[in-house]
């Protein structure tokens, strides 16, 4: 192992994940915990059946204020920000002219003339530099505000009556992808019915300072410590429930060589809407058709195919798997690849590299693993 | 902490080696597998494959990676545990005895003597971290 370049970052959390047997790992110049003592696999299960709970406070924000908040974020971006309303979160990207990802976001609007910009951990910086880069006189003033934030995220079919116990505000009225400022546990905060989990859930915005006290004090109300009590997990078992929720990660199934087509981001690539960087030729690429696709894959053979390993069909190299795990509460091997757009359906037979070793596989739909709607 | 038994020999690759006559049962140590994680496959290889020490038989994967395992002395496979391909959880819960791996017909018994202790591999684990 070489030693890393920049000295990690660290969440408010830290020393309490160490303390609690975390185990840490790099990831996005940040260090953070991969994993727990009771480890991914019940991680993951427990956020299925009741809830576990994420320190995602390595996640950037970038507020933008002022008059043109809406008008300058809805250039960048490529969903349509015009369409919030105070309180509502947003699933959205910022694009390259070519259309590809620079990142994928949340936009949220806390009123009228402020947003709030969720982006990934490892691309705050180079977010930050492109948003401002193309700032130009509009009438809003422009702040990273990473550092003001702790988030964290409560996920599971029983986030909601846990975090019921620590706050007045009816959550139960508050809807999927919007938000509510109210106080957890006395401290101010964000509660929005947000995850990357595939589970009801919600990811609470708070000081940094106040991070280890709502954490400690979520775990009590949850049980932790209890068979069906919450559980602190930890970033591998995010990543399972994500791939089996079929979501993208950026750097894997999204990234600048990747355009939201491709992705099946469509639905966040609004064409209609006023310009925005990457329009053009979205458009375009709508028009000719795309000729790749991201699809879900079940592995047919024993074994596990993983990032970055070949697909072939009918004997030729057609694609590379983009992120490929075991799901372990479908209890199968899943992944999801890039392949030629002409044996992208469901049903498909390819094989996966794994190692020399080739893996029969077949094309699914995605997601893999959709909650039971109450 | 991790367990490392006194009456076996360790590998800097994390294996360990029960001798018994000239056939040595090898499997992964506690501390591998503790580092690992939830152990959810592991491939083996057949019985009557033959391996030089240091060669790579097989792997086992967690949720999040796979690791090479490597046999610590030279021989034919004579048994594989097979049940680890649909329990592969014993690993993780009994990785000296029903986690064992394969059992190995040394061709050269003499190169045990050039493993760890269990002193020896308890410090090497320590250094390590």
């Amino acid at each position: 192992m070489t030693a890393p370049a920049l000295e990690l970052r660290k969440t408010a959390l830290n020393d309490l994940h160490r303390a609690m047997g975390g185990r840490m790992v790099e990831f996005g110049g940040w260090d953070m915990p991969v994993q727990y003592p009771a480890g991914t696999m019940a991680e993951h299960l427990r956020t299925r059946t009741h809830a576990g709970l994420f320190d995602v406070s390595h996640m950037g924000e970038i507020d933008v204020r002022g008059p043109d908040a809406i008008p300058f974020v809805n250039r960048l971006v490529s969903n349509d920000a015009t369409k919030l309303v105070d309180g509502q979160a947003q699933y959205s990207a910022l694009t390259t002219p070519e259309g590809t990802v620079i990142d994928d976001l949340l936009v949220y609007r806390l009123a009228e003339d402020h947003l709030l910009l969720i982006v990934n951990a490892g691309t705050t910086d180079k977010d930050w530099d492109w948003i401002k880069s193309h700032y130009q006189n509009d009438d809003v003033e422009l702040r990273n505000a990473s550092a003001e934030y702790c988030q964290i995220a409560l996920q599971g079919p029983d986030a909601i009556s846990i975090l019921q116990k620590l706050t007045d505000v009816p959550l139960s009225e508050i809807k999927y992808y919007h938000f509510r400022y109210a106080p957890v546990d006395t401290v101010p905060s964000i509660i929005s019915r947000t995850g990357y989990t595939g589970e009801d859930g919600f990811e609470v915005y708070a000081p940094p300072d106040k991070a280890e006290q709502l954490w400690k004090r979520i775990l009590d109300a949850g049980n932790f410590g209890s068979d069906d009590g919450v559980l602190p997990c930890g970033l591998a078992a995010r990543n399972t429930l994500r791939l089996e929720a079929g979501m993208c990660l950026y750097g894997h199934e999204i990234d600048e060589n990747t355009t939201l087509l491709e992705a099946n981001l469509g639905w966040i690539a609004k064409l209609n809407k006023t310009d925005f960087i990457g329009r053009e030729a979205l458009a375009k690429q709508k028009e000719a058709g795309i000729k790749r696709k991201l699809v879900g894959f079940e592995v047919t053979d024993r074994g596990i195919a993983r990032d970055g390993q070949d697909v072939l069909i009918d004997g030729q190299r057609a694609g590379n798997v983009t992120s490929g795990s075991p799901a372990p509460f479908l209890k199968k091997n899943i992944g999801m690849a890039y392949v030629p757009v002409d044996f992208a359906d469901a049903g498909q037979r390819i094989q996966i590299d794994v190692r020399g070793k080739l893996l029969a596989a077949e094309i699914v739909p995605l997601p893999f693993y959709k909650r039971a709607k109450n | 902490m991790a367990n490392v038994p006194d009456n076996l020999h360790y590998s800097k690759d994390h294996e360990w080696v029960r001798v018994d006559g000239d056939t040595a049962v090898i499997g992964i140590t506690d501390h591998a597998q503790e580092q690992l994680g939830d152990v959810v496959y592991v491939e083996l290889p057949k019985a009557g494959d033959e391996f030089a020490a240091n060669d790579s038989f097989g792997s086992v994967e967690s949720v999040k990676a796979v690791s090479e395992i490597f046999t610590p002395v030279s021989g034919k496979v004579a048994e594989v545990n097979q049940s680890l391909s649909d329990e592969p959880e014993k690993v993780n819960k009994d990785p000296y005895g029903e986690g064992w791996m394969i059992k190995t017909k040394m061709s050269k018994p003499g190169e045990v003597d050039s493993l760890l202790t269990a002193a020896e591999y308890e410090d090497f684990t320590k250094a390590e971290e």
